[in-house]
């Protein structure tokens, strides 16, 4: 029977089938954590006097409500609050009792929690990972079966290794042709979000297929699969191929040489079989997807920034564009900027950084805009120096920062103030998801940088003249 | 967590009916930095509630003088989208709330909901506008027959996933249903070697 890239990493997983009246017991090969959403688990196990069944598959980062300003000469980091401070040394103690690693503060290896486990190869083609955050979809890029879960989950996973699991249903997503110059993955999956809604995806595991789609970088594929769960979709997933083969080669926790070659082979096998079948297939025009920005409070709420605000049909849209302080049908380019977020998940890698570097080299930020660019872990912050692209953004002006959430969930003390209006390379617009009363744009990091430039929303491509 | 067994919830409505309502709006980030469970319900739908000098706003419909006895909360669709906090199910269970009633509910944050005992319930359009549009209506949630009663007397079938449900009818949780598979899982990790 022909399987769908899904179909075979549920089937590899699954220890115990599901039923009418039980889901499927599935088995996780790998669990980030980090310190948000994983103090009430640990809770539960001591209570329940219970172990980590596998640490060795548990892998812990600092990030949410970590600082990105470093710590003062006596090494103390400016936490944002003493309940931030204790939720950091909370985790570090939890990883210390249960023998999980921790990638903490003075490890190189720090970071987003969805930017380390790529970085580090402990994501692969063919496994299953989940961690507390939505955006676990991100490692689905690698062809593995990635996903959210909440804290209940988290203890379910530390004690068993296991979830009991519902199987979803499965939606194909396939860009058609190649898309233009100056157009990123980020345009690629507002366009997509746009086009199915904030829900399109509920219910569904996601796979993007087509020209445009193998056109991508692993940074691009990783892009388009964390913003899978912005169409409400908890998984996206892309079949692994050379793109991300040479992606992997060579990090620290995957096999090397003859080995490494040999488990290509078997994760070639992994890709959806001609004549597989979908409960849903989305066709989306690559060339006709433009840079995008959005203009409302939910992600689906995205138009091309050449574009004007669409008319507001209803009265929570009104609410939303007077919310945004964007009139309807007003050019978006017209709208004012205040800040500029590069950072996140979504678009925090040396390739995001590059791009916003190109963007930014000898340009200066616009008077009154305040720029931001958190990079997504310390291997990046420091490749991204090695190649000098912090030079390029300090004298443009920008504030370059250490690792972590930072103004994406504004929980580290990294926020906008309220009205401040925000271009951000983030994943969502959500009301004062960067600080109360902010007004969230969501864009690449192409137009996010040339935004900061204009002081006002701007097409990338103004910038991108000589490179594109 | 275990919580008390659900068979009917039988209470007022209060109704928000705003579409996409995600869990930052239910609970924002900057009440994210605990590391407990417990008193989330004052920060339940915070800026909804309070203005900026921290007044209540008068308008809201989560500020009523009788809202510590609605137990039903109607959401407009998508309810729940964004972020997997389970501090959202927390800070709903918290305020007093034991069911959330929308047209769809976004996937992490019902199966949060149900593993907490708050039931995440999706009804069809039609009952959704009747049930928005008559906000503080008493109506009924009969877990056991998985209906609806509306004040009319009408009443309207669900859909609850069959283990949920009857862990909700029981009380229990799922950890150690899952903590009693230990040799089917040791037997898996026995037949795939799963390497760190
Ligand atoms: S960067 Fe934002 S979306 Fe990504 S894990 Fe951090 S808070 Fe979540």
């Amino acid at each position: 029977m022909a399987l769908t890239l899904f179909d075979k990493l549920w089937a590899a997983h699954e220890v115990v089938p599901e039923t009418d009246e039980r889901p499927a017991v599935l088995y996780i090969d790998l669990h980030l954590v980090h310190e948000v959403t994983s103090p009430q688990a640990f809770s539960v196990l001591k209570q329940k006097g219970l172990r980590v069944r596998r640490p060795d598959l548990t892998l812990a980062t600092l990030d949410h409500s970590t600082p990105t300003l470093p710590p003062n000469a006596s090494g103390e980091h400016p936490f944002a609050t003493p309940e931030a401070k204790a939720q950091v040394e909370t985790l570090q103690a939890n990883c210390a009792e249960f023998g999980i690693e921790l990638f903490g503060f003075d490890d190189p290896r720090r970071g987003i929690v969805h930017v380390i486990g790529p970085e580090q190869g402990v994501t692969q083609p063919g496994k299953t990972i989940v961690c507390g955050d939505s955006h676990t979809s991100t490692h689905g890029a690698f062809g593995a079966l990635a996903f959210g879960i909440g804290t209940t989950e988290v203890g379910h996973v530390l004690a068993t290794q296991c979830l009991f699991q519902r199987k979803p249903k499965r939606m194909l997503i396939e860009f058609d042709g190649l898309c233009q110059p100056g157009v990123t993955a980020k345009d690629m999956a507002l366009a997509m979000i746009r086009q199915i809604g904030a829900d399109g995806g509920a219910g569904y595991a996601m796979e993007f297929s087509g020209e445009a789609i193998r056109a991508l970088s692993m940074e691009g594929r990783m892009t388009l699969c964390n913003m899978s769960i912005e169409a409400g979709a908890r998984v996206g997933l892309i079949a692994p191929d050379e793109t991300t083969f040479d992606y992997l080669k060579g990090r620290p926790a995957v096999p090397q040489g003859d080995a490494f070659v040999a488990r290509c082979e078997e994760w070639r096998g992994l890709a959806t079989d001609d004549g597989a079948e979908f409960d849903r297939i989305v066709r989306i025009d690559a060339a006709s997807v433009l840079p995008m920005v959005t203009y409302g409070v939910s992600p689906d709420a995205a138009a091309p920034v050449q574009a004007n605000a669409p008319l507001a049909s209803n009265a929570e849209q009104k609410n939303a564009a007077d919310y945004m302080g964007i009139e309807p049908g007003e050019r978006l380019i017209d709208v004012q900027v205040d800040r500029v977020f590069i950072g996140s998940c979504t678009n925090s890698r040396i390739e995001d950084l590059r791009l916003a570097a190109a963007v930014l080299r000898d340009q200066k930020v616009a008077n009154g805009v305040n720029l931001l660019i958190a990079p997504g872990s310390e291997l990046v912050r420091r490749q991204a120096e090695a190649e000098g692209l912090d030079e390029v953004f300090k004298t443009a002006g920008a504030d370059w920062r250490l690792p972590g959430c930072s103004m994406c969930i504004a929980m580290n003390g990294d926020r906008g103030e309220p009205g401040d209006l925000v271009v951000s390379t983030s994943n969502r617009n959500f009301v004062g998801r960067q600080g109360k009363g902010v007004r969230t744009v969501l864009a690449s990091p192409a137009t996010a940088a040339a935004s900061a430039i204009a002081g006002r929303l701007c097409d990338p491509r103004d910038f991108l003249k000589d490179i594109v | 967590m275990a919580f008390a067994s659900i068979t009917t919830i039988k209470s007022r409505t209060a109704v928000l009916g705003a579409e996409n309502i995600d869990t930052d709006q239910i609970i924002a980030a900057r009440f994210l930095t605990t590391t407990s469970q417990d008193g989330l319900g004052q920060y339940a739908f915070y800026d909804w509630r309070y203005m900026q000098d921290g007044t209540l706003k008068s308008d809201s419909p989560l500020n009523a003088s009788d809202i510590q006895e609605r137990r039903i909360l109607v959401g407009g669709a998508n309810f729940g989208c964004g972020s997997s906090r389970e501090h959202a199910t927390w800070a709903l269970l918290d305020f007093g709330f034991r069911a959330v009633i929308s047209t769809d509910i976004a996937d992490i944050f019902k199966n949060n909901a149900l593993k907490n005992g708050l039931l995440a319930i999706e009804v069809d359009r039609e009952t959704h506008e009747a049930l928005l549009a008559t906000p503080g209506v008493e109506i009924e949630i009969d877990l056991p027959v998985q209906l609806v009663r509306l004040s009319n007397g009408r009443t309207v079938p669900f859909e609850i996933e069959a283990f949920a449900k009857s862990c909700l009818l029981n009380g229990v949780d799922t950890l150690g249903a899952l903590l009693a598979q230990s040799e089917a899982i040791a037997a898996y990790e026995r037949r795939r070697t799963v390497e760190g």
